[in-house]
């Protein structure tokens, strides 16, 4: 008897928490649904709220104008050049470096790693960090942003803890009796059996830097190095209307009636690469938490 | 004494490949962090480009005192605790109840696509994550549509100082929940399923074994997580408050990190700047200290 209102009452449970799970699911879905189907919509239709399911009098012209403008290609190719580049000397830099601190044979290892641990959580500021750009000479350069974006130390903790795990200390220990050194375990050995740190690393900091505003904001001054984020600043919250070549009253006028639907075309262009990249992205960011949650 | 200093210049001799893997990432971090920290000093003087920073004359503790007295002072520091401790009130309980139900889902490809839906708003940037709330909460926008639809009064959310904070938390709440459960689902997946199963035995329902079994089972990883945040409180972001502020909602929006760049880098007071950001830095990093022993007091986790 017991047993069957234990059951009842788990049935009521089951169809609680499902119902709560779905109406989660669609609170974070239909915004980003939302943006997709009013970003092919007419501008009239969303805003006399007819859009709500489907996208109403599909029509391009949001799309045809954001790719007349100059400023969202050049974006877009200057955060490709920026999130390759910074990827590539981040995960290279972190993966050595995390290696290094992964063995307990490194004479100094405590103190290494105490330098740095504390620039996490103590930090000359802004003014400072800006002054020394300046006196390098590196205010407007490119490289800054790409370099700013390289190096993070909570990457290498996560990459220590990594290597700590994965690679036993014996499999050093015999490799160099055999004569192998530090340089030729690392390649050889220790990478090929790190895919999976390489990739969280990877989108750890490739997703960083496609995202991030702030050293672009702070250093560039050019409009010509702004990456994507910048300009979808410039679009999406300064409001400054999309520009292209033609200008005439008309064409001014027309661009103001689709300004909102240009704007949700805006966010689409801009998120196409994570979506793209979705699939992989999930699975390796959960992998980097839990790596991150198991603190060495 | 000479025996193990021998030692040591032997293990350095022998390991010389791992200091070599060093040097990029201690060149960025004395180059960027500790070059700067140096830099600091200005706080103390009256900084002039053209003098440089040794040049510069010392002025003691003039701008913070300063600081202290400005009529901003207990505003930045009022608005930047207020947003951020409702921030880590809120957005606390959410990650948690969504692993909890993730944990009991009865179906499994409700699961995974929960889980795929709900992780996506992590990886949209703040740039477009603001614009969707500009679209979405404009006088025409989406928002107002719907309070009209429902027979509501229509807002201005966007120029309503009152509302930026709940904004500002509510939409944090819908990008990073999803994200942040996955650490309580993975510590759900270490609970041995022997003490659900005795729990069935015993008759226990669902609720009571995700009372008496789940809840204690993430309540350490609950834990730190929210001392950790707290510790952190006067590290507020500077990127979405900043595309969040206008003219109207500044009384609450401007918080130290916002302040610091527009006195800093638009109006170029170095020095008053800096010192600002010292002063936030240096009390953050005594916060976190703090937190940091009474987490080790309290569940004898830290995190150093």
């Amino acid at each position: 008897m017991k047993h069957k209102r234990v059951s009842h009452f788990d049935t009521v449970f089951d169809a609680v928490s499902t119902t709560l799970l779905v109406l989660c699911l669609l609170i974070v879905l239909y915004p980003m649904y939302f943006v997709l189907i009013a970003s092919v919509s007419d501008a009239t239709s969303i805003s006399t709220g007819k859009v709500i399911l489907l996208p109403k009098n599909v029509d391009f012209v949001g799309y045809s104008r954001i790719f007349q403008d100059g400023r969202i290609w050049s974006g877009y190719l200057n955060s490709i050049w920026y999130t390759v580049a910074s990827t590539v000397i981040g995960v290279v830099s972190t993966a050595m470096a995390g290696y290094s601190f992964s063995r307990k044979d490194l004479a100094f290892r405590r103190p290494l790693m105490l330098i740095y641990i504390f620039t996490m959580y103590f930090s000359g500021g802004l003014i400072p960090t800006y002054l020394v750009v300046k006196q390098l000479g590196m205010i407007g350069s490119p490289w800054i942003v790409i370099l700013m974006g390289s190096v993070s130390v909570y990457n290498i903790i996560i990459a220590r803890s990594f290597f700590q795990e994965t690679i036993p200390v014996e499999l050093y220990e015999a490799a160099s009796i055999d004569g192998c050194g530090n340089l030729r375990f690392f390649l050889r050995i220790v990478l090929p059996l790190s895919g999976a740190i390489l990739a969280v690393l990877a989108l750890y900091y490739a997703v960083a830097q496609w995202n991030g505003y702030f050293n672009a904001l702070i250093y560039l001054n050019k409009q010509q190095y702004f990456p994507l984020q910048l300009i979808l600043r410039e679009i999406l919250i300064s409001s400054s209307t999309v520009m292209s070549d033609v200008v005439d009253v008309d064409a001014v006028q027309e661009m103001q009636r689709i300004a909102a639907t240009i704007k949700y075309g805006v966010i689409v262009v801009a998120t196409i690469p994570m979506l793209i990249l979705y699939p992989f992205i999930q699975k390796y960011f959960v992998k980097g938490v839990m790596i991150g949650s198991v603190k060495g | 004494m000479s025996k193990s200093l021998n030692r040591v210049a032997r293990s350095i001799r022998r390991n010389w490949v791992l200091y070599l893997f060093l040097v990029p990432t201690l060149a960025y971090l004395i180059l960027f962090h500790y070059w700067p920290m140096y830099g600091v000093q200005i706080a103390f003087k009256n900084f002039k480009p053209a003098r440089g920073i040794e040049g510069s004359e010392w002025v003691g503790f003039k701008h913070f005192d300063k600081f202290f007295r400005s009529y901003m002072f207990s505003d930045l520091l009022k608005n930047t605790v207020i947003l951020s401790l409702y921030q880590i009130a809120i957005s606390f309980p959410f990650p948690i109840l969504l692993a909890l139900l993730l944990n009991y889902c009865v179906s499994q490809r409700l699961k995974k696509t929960t889980q795929m839906v709900t992780y996506a708003p992590h990886f949209i940037s703040t740039v477009v994550l603001v614009g969707m709330l500009m679209v979405f909460l404009a006088d025409s926008g989406v928002m107002n549509q719907i309070l009209i639809k429902f027979g509501l009064q229509p807002r201005n959310f966007l120029s309503d100082a009152s509302m930026f904070r709940h904004i500002y938390v509510w939409s944090h709440v819908w990008q990073r929940t999803g994200y942040a459960s996955v650490i309580y689902i993975a510590a759900l997946s270490g609970v041995s399923p022997e003490l659900h199963e005795a729990a069935i035995v015993d008759g226990a329902n669902k609720l009571q074994r995700m009372w008496h079994i789940d809840l204690p089972a993430i309540m350490p990883t609950a834990i730190i997580l929210l001392i950790m945040n707290t510790g952190n409180m006067l590290s507020l972001g500077f990127e979405k408050v900043y595309l969040m502020q206008n003219d109207l909602n500044l009384s609450v929006s401007e918080i130290i990190s916002t302040y610091v760049y527009k006195i800093g880098l638009l109006n170029a007071q170095f020095s008053y700047s800096t010192a600002i950001g010292l002063f936030n830095n240096a009390v953050n990093l005594v916060i976190l200290l703090l937190v940091n022993k009474l987490s080790d007091k309290l569940t004898g986790t830290s995190l150093m």
